[in-house]
């Protein structure tokens, strides 16, 4: 009985759960919503989110009230920088998606560096990194988008490799296990855990905080810029504002998996949960034919709700 | 020169020294800061003193001098509100709707302005203060409700603003512009209201929680003020905002919230709280829309301006953080 409650109360069950009463909910609503197709689909769309929410998993684990607002326009960036290069040729691909993760890396650096060094708050680094990269991305494409996927990334993520799943899925699926190890198996993780849950205690035990601290935000950068690879594989084209919208929603994602915001608390898988519960919700309010202000209006009150049952903070009097 | 002649020297030095320790790296950095942007935009563009120079530049600044000064007292509180830029916007929407483009609703327009940022802030306050939420992502979130429902508001950009509201910014009393005058009356306003209790609270509040708490001061009150006041600013925000261009905008808010946070942090705001005041949100505004215009006259490409937007405004965050004390855990 005990056990039973103990999984009940686990965020991780929680979100599962949300997310199979959202499909089941579709399902009634309009029939089709729960078919396997429009599922795999709403998993496919997930994916971009999902990967964008592993760099910022990593953040909000790294405590100090870490966050990156800047990887919605990385993505962005890295969509635009590795579509231009492509240009819709294959042969060019693998260099493509080098360029955009190897720009991507260096604003994640340069966040790092001043979060660590010049102590920048994280919200006020990456919200003015964000100003600089959507300068960035206007200087680069001049203010018009052109470049196109090349065809083995659309066909990666649009294609069904094997039965049926998309390769962009067996992808996500192989990235969560590697980060959960990473976080789980590896003295990397380890640290990165004991910096969020005690920045200070941690230095004292010989954790390299400001190492760890500048490879966590070089990594949510990175992944932000996989995430938006992926879109564009997706979309096929470009757009300028391809990716910005997601911030929110990775945030969103982050803290419905239950990590905390506080940091040291948490886990990737939630995260993954997270950003199908989030796409599933995204895709009904389309389905009701809910228009475009509704569905912004509500993915912020969604996140105020779950804040408000996960995240609320301690009171003064203890 | 006699012994007592040359100790009391010594004395009147060290005094002269304390004092001048006293003003803190911060408010020396920004009155620095704006003393130097000020002379290059004025050099740079030489028009930019002219009577008609000021009364426009200053309109333009209006509505980043307020929000800063809104940011101001949620940062001196100890929190921060990433929504004041989706609130500008909607209020203004609901200003512009309120007024519907006819003459002798400029007041109506005005108080719904108001009204609309102070319940805005208002449920940020009740969010954080009540409900004990992260400010931080908490704002993140009301921000998305409260663009989402500026869009439904005005769905484009369009509306006309009565001919009152939009002119009285183009005046001028006794040669000096109602512009300028305005960032004036929001100083003195402050100097003139800063002994009120609730703004001590707040920054007591801001300063050390636990402290004021065991002090009595109502802490979950001061924060609440903290976002209602900073609500209802931002919401004289979206009225010099409508003043300005005219007509409405449900996308205005866009930079706003980033800026206001730059501005404050160049004015000399600590963001752990407690530290600053709205002076120096004032003097962070002006330096940050000076910058921008310098890069304007200096004839940078169009698409080039984000970027070296974006720049400034991160390396007035750099400088700020060489000269605010770390933070001690």
């Amino acid at each position: 009985m005990n056990n039973l409650r103990r999984v009940v109360r686990d965020p991780l069950v929680i979100a599962a759960l949300i997310a199979i009463a959202l499909v089941v909910a579709g399902g009634i609503v309009s029939p089709g919503f729960a078919s396997p197709d429009q599922i795999v689909n709403m998993l496919r769309v997930a994916s971009f989110l999902g990967l964008i929410a592993i760099g910022q998993t990593l953040v909000v684990l790294s405590g100090g009230e870490g966050i990156d607002l800047s990887v919605g326009t990385v993505a962005t960036l890295g969509a635009i920088l590795a579509s231009r290069t492509m240009a819709g040729d294959n042969a060019m691909l693998i260099p493509g998606v080098l360029l955009a993760l190897v720009v991507a890396a260096a604003i994640g650096v340069t966040n790092g560096l001043g979060i660590v060094f010049l102590k920048i708050p994280p919200f006020v680094m990456t919200l003015g990194m964000l100003g600089v990269v959507s300068g960035l991305i206007l200087v680069v494409t001049g203010g018009v988008a052109d470049g196109r996927a090349a065809p083995a990334l659309v066909h990666l993520v649009n294609g069904r490799l094997f039965f049926g799943i998309p390769g962009i899925l067996i992808v996500w699926a192989a990235l969560a296990v590697l980060v959960t190890l990473l976080l789980r198996r590896t003295t990397f993780g380890r640290q990165l855990y004991a910096t969020g849950a005690g920045r200070e205690a941690a230095r004292l035990s010989g954790v390299p905080v400001n190492r760890v601290l500048i490879t966590t935000y070089t990594l949510s950068s990175v992944f932000a810029a996989l995430g938006g690879i992926a879109m564009v594989g997706y979309s096929q084209q470009v757009f300028l504002n391809l990716a910005n919208d997601l911030t929110l929603p990775s945030i969103a994602a982050v803290i419905i998996g239950g990590t905390l915001v506080a940091g040291g608390v948490g886990g990737y898988l939630g995260s993954a949960i997270g950003a199908i519960v989030l796409t599933v919700l995204t895709s009904l309010l389309t389905t009701l034919s809910m228009p475009e202000w509704a569905r912004i209006v509500v993915q912020g009150a969604v996140l105020i709700a779950l804040l408000a049952v996960y995240g609320r903070q301690r009171r003064l009097r203890s | 020169m006699t012994a007592t002649d040359k100790a009391r020297e010594i004395e009147e030095r060290t005094a002269f020294f304390d004092r001048v320790k006293g003003i803190r790296v911060a408010s020396w950095a920004t009155g620095l800061l704006l003393a130097a942007a000020a002379v290059v935009a004025a050099v740079l563009q030489p028009n930019l003193l002219t009577p008609y120079g000021v009364s426009s530049t200053f309109a333009t600044f209006l509505p980043l001098v307020l929000v800063a000064v809104a940011q101001s007292f949620v940062v001196i509180g100890g929190g921060l509100d990433l929504s004041a830029g989706a609130i500008v916007a909607l209020s203004s929407v609901v200003a512009v709707q309120a007024m519907r483009g006819e003459e002798g609703t400029a007041l109506i327009g005005f108080l719904a302005a108001v009204g609309t940022g102070f319940a805005c802030g208002a449920v940020n306050g009740l969010i954080v203060s009540r409900l004990r939420l992260q400010p931080l992502i908490a704002t993140f979130a009301t921000a998305s409700v409260f663009s989402g429902l500026a869009l439904f508001v005005l769905p484009t950009p369009g509306g006309t603003v009565p001919a009152a509201m939009t002119e009285t910014f183009r005046q001028a009393i006794a040669g000096v512009p109602v512009s300028l005058l305005l960032v004036v009356a929001v100083a003195i306003g402050w100097l003139a209201l800063r002994k009120l209790r609730v703004f001590r609270y707040i920054r007591a509040s801001g300063g050390n929680p636990a402290a004021a708490y065991a002090s009595l001061v109502p802490v979950a009150g001061a924060r609440f003020a903290s976002y209602a006041i900073c609500g209802a600013v931002c919401g004289l925000a979206a009225v010099a905002v409508l003043g300005n261009s005219g007509s409405g905008d449900p996308f205005i808010g866009g930079d706003l919230a980033l800026n206001s946070i730059a501005a404050v942090v160049i004015g000399g705001i600590a963001l752990r709280g407690g530290i600053g005041s709205p002076i120096g949100a004032i003097a962070g505004a002006i330096t940050l829309s000076l910058a921008s215009t310098i890069l304007f006259s200096v004839g940078l490409p169009t698409s080039w301006r984000a970027l070296a937007t974006g720049l400034v405004v991160i390396l007035a965050l750099s400088l700020s953080a060489l000269g605010a004390p770390r933070r001690q855990r």
